[in-house]
């Protein structure tokens, strides 16, 4: 089958800075995919190198089987990309652009009907006749959605489209992104929400100071962090009781008689814990053993040097 | 070739400096013809030009011409500038349009702004300044040639400018000193030797005066010379802004 996307070896500098180390990996069709990693961590630029606004130094990237610098006029057919940033252009209304956008792609006026259908399903069909400049951030962001569908790709790329946006508006996105998902088309998603990540994607790729630190299916991912360590929150009679040396390593949060411990699975055991605080004179009233998320993981991988 | 984006890219271009006509297409018309009006109060009957030619019909050529070089390239340049750096150039990046279709777009569209504003000044000014045409095929070549030219230096100064600020000093350290030294408002024969030497270095000149044959049949320079110089930067400089284009300069990191 061919991968919707596929990044084989790419990399890319900026002077010095390795912003992109040999990274390889693919996207399936129809699938709904999140590309997650702190800040700087060479996101946008390998987005950017599949939509074409960047080069890569070497490695090949391919939208359903096209290569992006060889064939990138069917590559560009093929993807739909919303930029990190709102731009627009402050001469025009709403239906202008989207009518330009159509027309950069070839389609003409038989494209007008779902141009249409695109403003009433992104609630922007009574602004169509506004200028951009006159509109919120949250419109101009629709407004960039809309841009991106307006030649019906079959890979959509959201380069963190909730940031920034009110919490109505996300949600009525992600509604949005979920029902072309279903009606086949294949979603990435960079986004520094992870929940969002955890609830719609069915795989993830992590990156880290450019190199790709973890391709896993979202619950393969947290079961990962559920298999290496684990939160036990302890709730003691004392207030602030004080905790043999021992245990001072793996407390990671204490609020009066709730202490909250992070173990590893392999080394460390509950039992023990409860053995350590028994001989601390720590009297036990409750423990609870807490499931990972995947902050836990991506702090987790994040972190390592 | 996909037509229908370059027609779009086109489209979009002359709706852009339509919607701010008044800055695009009036202010030059009527600063040029202001022009007009001062220098032939000043200098009418004190200058020779071309036998049987009135330095009103001698300045209006010139002018017609400055006013097109200049508006082909105010536009391109500016148009790729302020897409670059509001940021919005990327909605035509991220499509299929070839390098070539993108400067297409964008150099006719220049062009067509350009000889708006020419035919605003000429149509300004004909109505009290009566002008031979001697030829109207070396009128319209010179006319295009020479739009061509500017709007193909202004994508590469757009391409090339960072900064407002950049573009600024390109118009005003480039363009207007060697439109206003190409033998607008004077022949470079009456000009003392050094300075006509001096003049020959500049390629607005046979813009200027290639024009001029097409309308009175005289000229400073052999019209064919003119015609091969000018044709000489329109394939020069169009070749180095395609070259740009294609390499992703400044665009595509």
């Amino acid at each position: 089958m061919t991968a919707a996307i596929e990044f084989s070896n790419v990399s890319k500098r900026f002077d010095d800075l390795k912003a992109l180390d040999q990274v390889s990996f693919s996207v399936h069709e129809g699938e709904f995919f999140a590309l997650l990693g702190p800040n700087g961590a060479g996101k946008s630029t390998l987005i950017n190198i599949l939509s074409g606004l960047a080069k890569s130094h070497s490695g090949e990237v391919r939208i359903l089987g096209h290569d992006v610098v060889d064939e990138f006029k069917m590559a560009r057919r093929s993807l739909g990309v919303v930029p990190q940033e709102i731009v627009f252009d402050p001469f025009f209304t709403v239906r202008e652009m989207l009518r330009l956008q159509s027309g950069y792609f070839g389609l003409g006026p038989e494209n007008d009907d779902w141009i249409e259908e695109l403003m009433v399903t992104l609630n922007l069909d009574d602004k169509a006749d506004v200028n951009m400049r006159k509109l919120s951030g949250g419109m101009k962001r629709r407004v960039m959605i809309a841009q991106a569908l307006v030649h019906k790709p079959p890979v959509v790329v959201l380069d963190e489209p909730t940031a920034g946006v009110d919490v109505e508006l996300r949600r009525s996105l992600w509604d949005f992104v979920r029902t072309l998902h279903k009606r086949g088309h294949t979603i990435v998603l960079t986004t520094h929400y992870l929940e969002e990540a955890e609830s719609l994607c069915g795989r993830i790729a992590i990156l880290n100071k450019g190199r790709l630190v973890a391709l896993e299916k979202t619950q393969t991912l947290i079961a990962r962090g559920l298999e290496q360590n684990q939160e036990i929150t302890v709730l003691t009679s004392q207030t602030d009781p004080q905790l043999p040396q021992a245990l001072e390593k793996y407390l990671i949060a204490k609020d009066h008689r709730e202490l909250r411990f992070r173990l590893n699975r392999e080394d460390d055991s509950i039992a023990w814990l409860l053995s350590m605080l028994e001989a601390a004179n720590i009297d036990v009233l409750e423990v609870n053993s807490n499931r990972p998320d995947l902050e836990d993981v991506f702090v987790s991988l994040t972190s390592q040097k | 070739m996909n037509y229908y984006a370059l027609k779009t890219l086109f489209v979009k271009e002359v709706v852009r400096f339509s919607k701010v006509f008044l800055q695009t297409l009036l202010a030059p018309v009527i600063s040029t013809l202001l022009f007009l009006i001062i220098f032939i109060h000043v200098l009418e009957g004190r200058m020779d030009v071309f036998p049987e030619v009135s330095y009103t019909q001698f300045l209006l050529v010139g002018l017609v011409m400055m006013a097109v070089i200049q508006n082909a390239f105010a536009n391109s340049s500016s148009s790729l500038i302020q897409s670059k750096i509001t940021g919005n150039i990327v909605f035509v990046l991220l499509t299929p349009i070839t390098p070539f279709e993108f400067f297409l777009g964008f150099v006719a569209a220049a062009m067509l702004r350009g000889l708006l504003v020419g035919l605003g000044v000429f149509l300004g000014a004909v109505w009290f300044v009566g002008l031979p045409v001697e030829n109207i095929f070396v009128v319209l070549l010179f006319l295009m040639l020479s739009s061509g030219t500017l709007a193909a230096l202004g994508v590469i100064a757009g391409l090339w400018a960072e900064k407002f600020d950049q573009m600024a000093g390109f118009q005003n350290f480039i363009i207007t000193p060697l439109s206003f030294l190409s033998g607008v408002f004077y022949s470079i024969q009456s000009l003392p030797d050094f300075w006509r030497v001096v003049s020959v270095f500049n390629p607005f000149l046979y813009m200027v005066d290639g024009f001029r044959y097409g309308f009175f049949g005289h000229a400073d320079i052999h019209v064919a010379i003119s015609f091969l110089v000018v044709l000489f930067f329109f394939i020069l400089l169009s070749a180095i802004a395609l070259k740009l284009l294609k390499n992703g300069y400044k665009l595509r990191f």
